[in-house]
């Protein structure tokens, strides 16, 4: 029998008083995407943090190939093939690509006793990385990182994380706030990695983006998992009710309909998604 | 050629050779002054070694976001801790300069482990350090020896290698400091170390995320500002034969220009070893030049006013320029 690439068994997590993770039950495969969809807050960043190694579970425990893992630092979770791209910062402005691609595992050359940064080997691997996700327009890598645009800052840091991740490869949002058509590239990238056969946890609010590359969907509500699901189980109208923790919509859907009473058919089916949620 | 000076401008020491040369340019012009004299003259390069070897830790802890002011107090504090043990107390010199560098290396980890488990600014931390160690100093001497200021006598072994005036003037630590500055200039811009120290600076969460250590690496780099800056009280104590618990002070702000001067970002995440070093060769040659000019001396504090806030301005442009830059969209 195979393990799952990533398992979290019963994984709790509160800071100080405050619960943000209840009783998570998750399993990734190898070449499978994972959406993880929720509201704001739901505690979606949380749950990848405890997976990078940012943060220690509470309680409940994390498998790897069926081996329980620990991770008391990034650095531990990296080294077992887990990279991650988090939601905020990741790249340094004011770094070369080089520099910044390498950030926490330079190749060196040695001199003696004496590690060398191996600048040239740093650049040469970055801009080729960046290159093969299609990013042409980066073949310096001495350019620094506040010169790209977010697109390609985004795409350095996947690319990035393709290159050390091995394993498992984690994207938090990585589409907010990109154009249309490189939140594709995005995507192109994310199906790129599932072809070479790494586990991917997607994290998006988009309900468009999920469907394009989801094969495996979870959502949480309030830290805990409120449904867990494959591709084609749930239409589109579900999974964006879920998302939105299912009232709002309802609620909005009731607001729409006292507009135009003239619909019928529409209180049925939104009753219908309010008790999904 | 304009490539060249391209790619020159876009480095962070550019601001700081520019600086020198226009300050060297401007005496000569407007302050009649012998070329020859004013460089060859030890003033100046006594002052630049003395502040130099302080200012490069300061320099690397404003790249990784932190600051250090408690150096103003560290240098009096090495130069009374060597003073002590070995002159008042008489016992070897190895005892003293282990003391002073110990003491050194006790306050360094106090700031350190105070800036990475608070999230009080380390600016506030070392005003806190700085101001109790200068108590500390000053209390500890009066209260051991009764005196304000000890006299020391070292064997020539260590005059020689921490105290000895070269050619009559030029004091030994002048090649302390340029040793120093080039191990750092190696350290910071070749070695993994270096990209760590940027990357702290550029983004201190995302770096720890990336697997750097960096409370080691920030409590590391409080250890070495504050050490230098007991080596620095040290040598001088050597050097001169006797120890003040007063002065110091002036290194605070005078490390902080060099260091700003040399191209360094106040908040972190950009700047070079060679700035900082241009920078306080800027900084010595303004202060010292002054006295070879028809210019009074008194505004020499005007210059390196100004000189501060045109660095700070340049280095804004630079660094967008450097930031823009992109091989295929020249202009
Ligand atoms: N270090 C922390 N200390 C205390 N509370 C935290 C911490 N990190 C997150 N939380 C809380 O946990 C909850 C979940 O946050 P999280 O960042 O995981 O949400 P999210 O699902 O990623 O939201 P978004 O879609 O806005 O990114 C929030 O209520 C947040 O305030
Ligand atoms: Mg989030």
């Amino acid at each position: 029998m195979t393990h799952a690439v990533l398992e979290l068994k019963n994984v709790n997590k509160s800071f100080g008083p405050i619960d943000v993770l209840h009783d998570i039950n998750l399993k990734v495969n190898a070449g499978e995407v994972l959406c993880l969809l929720g509201d704001n807050g739901a505690g979606k960043s949380t749950l990848i943090k405890t997976l990078a190694g940012v943060h220690k579970p509470t309680t409940g425990e994390i498998f790897m190939d069926g081996e329980q893992v620990s991770f008391d630092k990034p650095k531990e979770a990296a080294d077992r093939g887990i990279a991650t791209v988090h939601q905020f910062g990741g790249t340094f402005p004011l770094m070369s690509i080089g520099r910044s691609f390498f950030v926490g595992c330079e190749p060196v050359k040695k001199f003696g006793p004496f590690k060398i940064f191996d600048r040239k080997t740093a650049n040469e691997v970055a801009v080729k990385a960046v290159r093969d996700f299609g990013i042409t327009r980066i073949d310096d890598g001495d350019r620094l990182i506040g010169g790209l645009s977010g697109g390609e800052r985004q795409s350095l840091a996947i690319a990035r994380a393709v290159h050390f991740g091995a394993r498992v490869l984690i994207l938090d949002e990585p589409t907010a706030a990109l154009g249309v058509k490189q939140a594709s590239h995005v995507l192109r990238i994310i199906l790129e990695a599932r072809k070479r056969g790494l586990a991917v946890i997607f994290i998006t609010h988009q309900v468009t983006h999920a469907m394009a590359v989801g094969d495996h969907f979870a959502v949480l509500i309030r830290g805990a998992v409120a449904a867990n699901f494959m591709r084609g189980e749930k239409s589109r109208e579900e999974i964006t009710d879920l998302m939105a923790g299912g009232e709002a919509l309802a609620d909005l859907d009731s607001a729409m309909e006292a507009q135009s009473e003239a619909t019928g058919g529409e209180p049925a089916q939104s009753a219908a998604r309010a008790t999904v949620a | 050629m304009g490539n060249v000076f391209g790619s020159f401008l876009r480095r962070p020491e550019a601001g700081s050779v520019l600086s020198l040369i226009a300050v060297i340019a401007f005496f000569v012009i407007f302050g009649g002054v012998n070329l020859g004299n004013m460089l060859g003259a030890a003033s100046w390069v006594n002052l630049a070694a003395n502040l130099g070897i302080v200012a490069i830790p300061m320099g690397l802890l404003m790249i990784s976001g932190e600051l250090d002011i408690s150096i103003g107090a560290m240098i009096p504090a090495g130069s009374m801790t060597v003073a002590i043990i070995s002159g008042y107390y008489g016992l070897p010199i190895i005892f003293g300069i282990a003391g002073a560098l110990a003491l050194g290396v006790i306050v360094g980890t106090i700031n350190g482990l105070l800036t990475v488990k608070t999230s009080v600014p380390s600016l506030i931390i070392t005003l806190g350090t700085l101001v109790a160690m200068q108590g500390i100093v000053l209390s500890a001497s009066v209260l051991l020896t009764g005196n304000a200021s000890v006299a020391l006598t070292s064997p020539v072994w260590a005059k020689t290698l921490f105290g000895q005036l070269l050619g009559g003037s030029f004091q030994v630590i002048i090649l302390w400091w340029v040793a120093i500055s080039a191990l750092f200039l190696v350290i910071v811009h070749h070695t993994p170390w270096g990209n760590w120290i940027f990357a702290m600076g550029g983004d201190k969460v995302s770096a720890r995320n990336a697997g750097i250590p960096t409370e080691r690496l920030t409590i590391g780099l409080f250890i070495l500002s504050a050490t230098s800056a007991a080596f620095v009280g040290m040598c001088g104590a050597i050097l001169f034969n006797s120890a003040q618990v007063s002065g110091g002070m002036n290194y605070i702000f005078n490390a902080v220009v060099s260091v700003v001067v040399g191209g360094t970002l106040l908040t972190g995440g950009f700047g070079s070893v060679l700035g900082i070093f241009f920078g306080t060769l800027t900084f010595a040659v303004v202060t010292q030049g002054i006295y070879f000019t028809d210019i009074d001396r008194n505004w020499s504090s005007l210059i390196i006013g100004v000189m501060l806030l045109v660095a700070v301005l340049m280095n804004n442009s630079f660094r967008k320029a450097a930031i823009s830059y992109s091989p295929r969209k020249k202009k």
